[in-house]
């Protein structure tokens, strides 16, 4: 992965512009406070923050489905863009094959309901994309837990979305299937997909992204993650004293009390350079 | 019983409507009936019934079209159980119960005062082959056609909406709209259907045969042609047992659907096992 420059910082004119923005639902307490976020095309940006942060909510902003108190989204004209929900969401006992599943995506305006020669053969196209060659005729079902994020992520990238939202794409996934998903974002961003998640998992998903927002109700830090994932914006984003350890070389974010065989890093005050609060 | 005897109703025009209505009626119930049941709506279909007798009582009494004056009742209650659940803190099944019913015990009381407009309350309570008309047929005729062109060409946007409204919404479906359609012709679908089913037992057409198709399969596409099939043939299966046993034509159309649904429920579950013996065979 390229590392980016902090997206807060940079300059407007983006995929999707988030400016000022204070979203609050039914006129209770506001759940966003003046968030600032530009996505420019080929980004990948990770969204962490603690459950209540607003994190699903900032994807709710930016995809149009929840309205601004205040502030505004502006999108790229005729932006294309695609969701995959948390698998928790899904009833998966709704009678769909794969193929049903992914080819419901394209369903705005008057169309056939049976698929087109070519959107089967683009159906087959995504899938085998995805690792998923002949499985198009499986209940959503009989996939395994990796294979069934998969479905979403094709049903997404068969709308031709020019930017995909994943809300907890790797929740309830198993550290292996983590990977392999990981590894698929990381490919379809190399092959120029501008790509949107939100993750609770600092260390398995946040730390290997390119670009991390940390958000409580606004954003206390945004940019590589070793520019954010700092004990000071971990503590501001999630209220708690954390700890970032140096461990193998790789940075481990974690809340839990210290171990003996490792060593603490300083507490720094900056919070990164495109960061903004 | 010889073959002259079962093709002996088939003489009389009343049982040819009734026929036609009953073998339409099932197919259209059992389509719309799967995205009822998708929905986790299924008492939707009991609540409108119930309602729509209510509005066929007070259209009668107020002198409008029958027809006309029940369908927009109907509409108008399935909007207020919307309407309320979004502006009070009470649960859409709780809203279906207080509106509809209140609607229908409207209906029976405005029957006992003022007398059943156009027909007796109990064939519209529990369905009659005697009381389809040639307009009933041309009635269900027309909701069929309207149902089917509706379900034709926004196929993709009413099964997403179903499987998932938020992901729908979000990617540019508009879902309230595509909600509302589906509330349209359900209403017109229970309209036309109850002559023959009954208030009481529409529910049981709307719901039954989509519980066998999704028992049978794992394909949507696949779940509404047999949906249809298996209310269509309950539908005449019924209204000719409805001829020979004198009972009234709803019980024996919900009988005959139910049927249906142990033979599913015993013969899919073993199918199931034999797929799954297969599956780890291999």
């Amino acid at each position: 992965m390229t590392p980016r420059e902090g997206v807060a910082a940079s300059a407007a004119g983006g995929l999707i512009v988030v400016d000022d923005l204070t979203v609050n639902y039914g006129g209770g307490p506001p759940v966003l406070i003046d968030v600032d976020l530009t996505i420019e095309p080929g980004d990948l940006v990770g969204i962490v923050g603690p459950s209540g942060s607003g994190k699903s909510t900032l994807l709710k902003a930016m995809l149009g489905t929840v309205a601004p108190v205040s502030g505004s989204v502006r999108r790229a004209p005729g932006l294309a863009v695609g969701l995959v929900p948390q698998v928790e969401t899904i009833d998966w006992n709704f009678p769909v094959t794969v193929a049903e599943c992914v080819g419901m995506a394209r369903a705005r305006g008057l169309r056939m309901p049976w698929m087109t020669r070519t959107e089967r053969t683009e159906i087959a196209d995504v899938l085998d994309r995805l690792g998923m060659h002949g499985l198009g005729n499986r209940h959503i079902r009989e996939l395994s837990g990796g294979q069934q994020q998969r479905v979403f992520l094709a049903r997404a990238l068969f709308t031709n979305a020019q930017v995909i939202f994943l809300d907890e794409p790797t929740s309830g996934l198993d550290v292996r299937t983590r990977h392999d998903v990981l590894h698929l974002l990381d490919e379809l961003n190399s092959d120029g997909l501008t790509i949107v998640l939100t993750t609770h998992d600092l260390n398995g998903i946040a730390a290997h992204l390119p670009t991390v927002v940390c958000l409580n109700r606004s954003v206390i830090g945004a940019g590589r993650p070793d520019q954010v994932l700092v004990p000071d914006v971990l503590e501001r984003t999630y209220g708690s004293p954390m700890e970032v350890l140096e461990h193998g070389g790789m940075r481990v974010v974690v809340d839990a009390p210290l171990g003996s065989n490792v060593t603490p890093l300083r507490r720094t005050g900056t919070t990164g350079g495109g960061a903004s609060a | 019983m010889s073959w002259s005897e079962l093709l002996r109703p088939f003489e009389f025009e009343f049982f040819r409507n009734g026929i036609y209505v009953a073998t339409i009626a099932g197919a259209l119930c059992g389509v719309v009936g799967c995205y009822v049941v998708l929905r986790n709506m299924s008492y939707i279909g009991h609540g409108l019934s119930h309602s729509i007798f209510g509005g066929y009582a007070v259209a009668g009494l107020v002198g409008v079209n029958l027809f006309l004056g029940a369908g927009i009742w109907g509409v108008v209650t399935a909007l207020a159980v919307g309407g309320i659940v979004r502006r009070r803190p009470i649960g859409s099944d709780a809203a279906i119960g207080v509106v509809t019913t209140a609607s229908f015990a409207l209906g029976l009381a405005l029957v006992q005062l003022y007398g059943s407009p156009g027909r007796n309350a109990d064939a519209l309570l529990f369905g009659n082959v005697l009381g389809v008309t040639t307009a009933d047929v041309w009635l269900i005729v027309g909701v069929a056609l309207a149902t089917v062109a509706v379900g034709f060409f926004f196929y993709r946007q009413l099964l997403f909406t179903t499987f998932d409204t938020q992901v729908a919404a979000a990617t540019g479906v508009r879902t309230a709209w595509i909600d509302a359609l589906l509330m349209v012709v359900l209403s017109a679908t229970v309209l036309a259907t109850m002559n023959v089913m009954g208030v009481t037992l529409i529910a049981a057409t709307l719901v039954v045969p989509a519980v066998v198709a999704r028992m049978l399969t794992d394909s949507f596409s696949k779940m509404l042609g047999l949906s249809g099939v298996i209310g269509a043939v309950s539908g005449f299966v019924g209204m000719n047992a409805s001829y020979h046993l004198d009972v009234a034509s709803g019980p024996t159309i919900v009988l005959t659907s139910a049927c249906f649904f142990i033979v599913a429920y015993i013969g899919g579950g073993s199918l199931r096992r034999r797929a799954a013996t297969v599956a780890h065979a291999h």
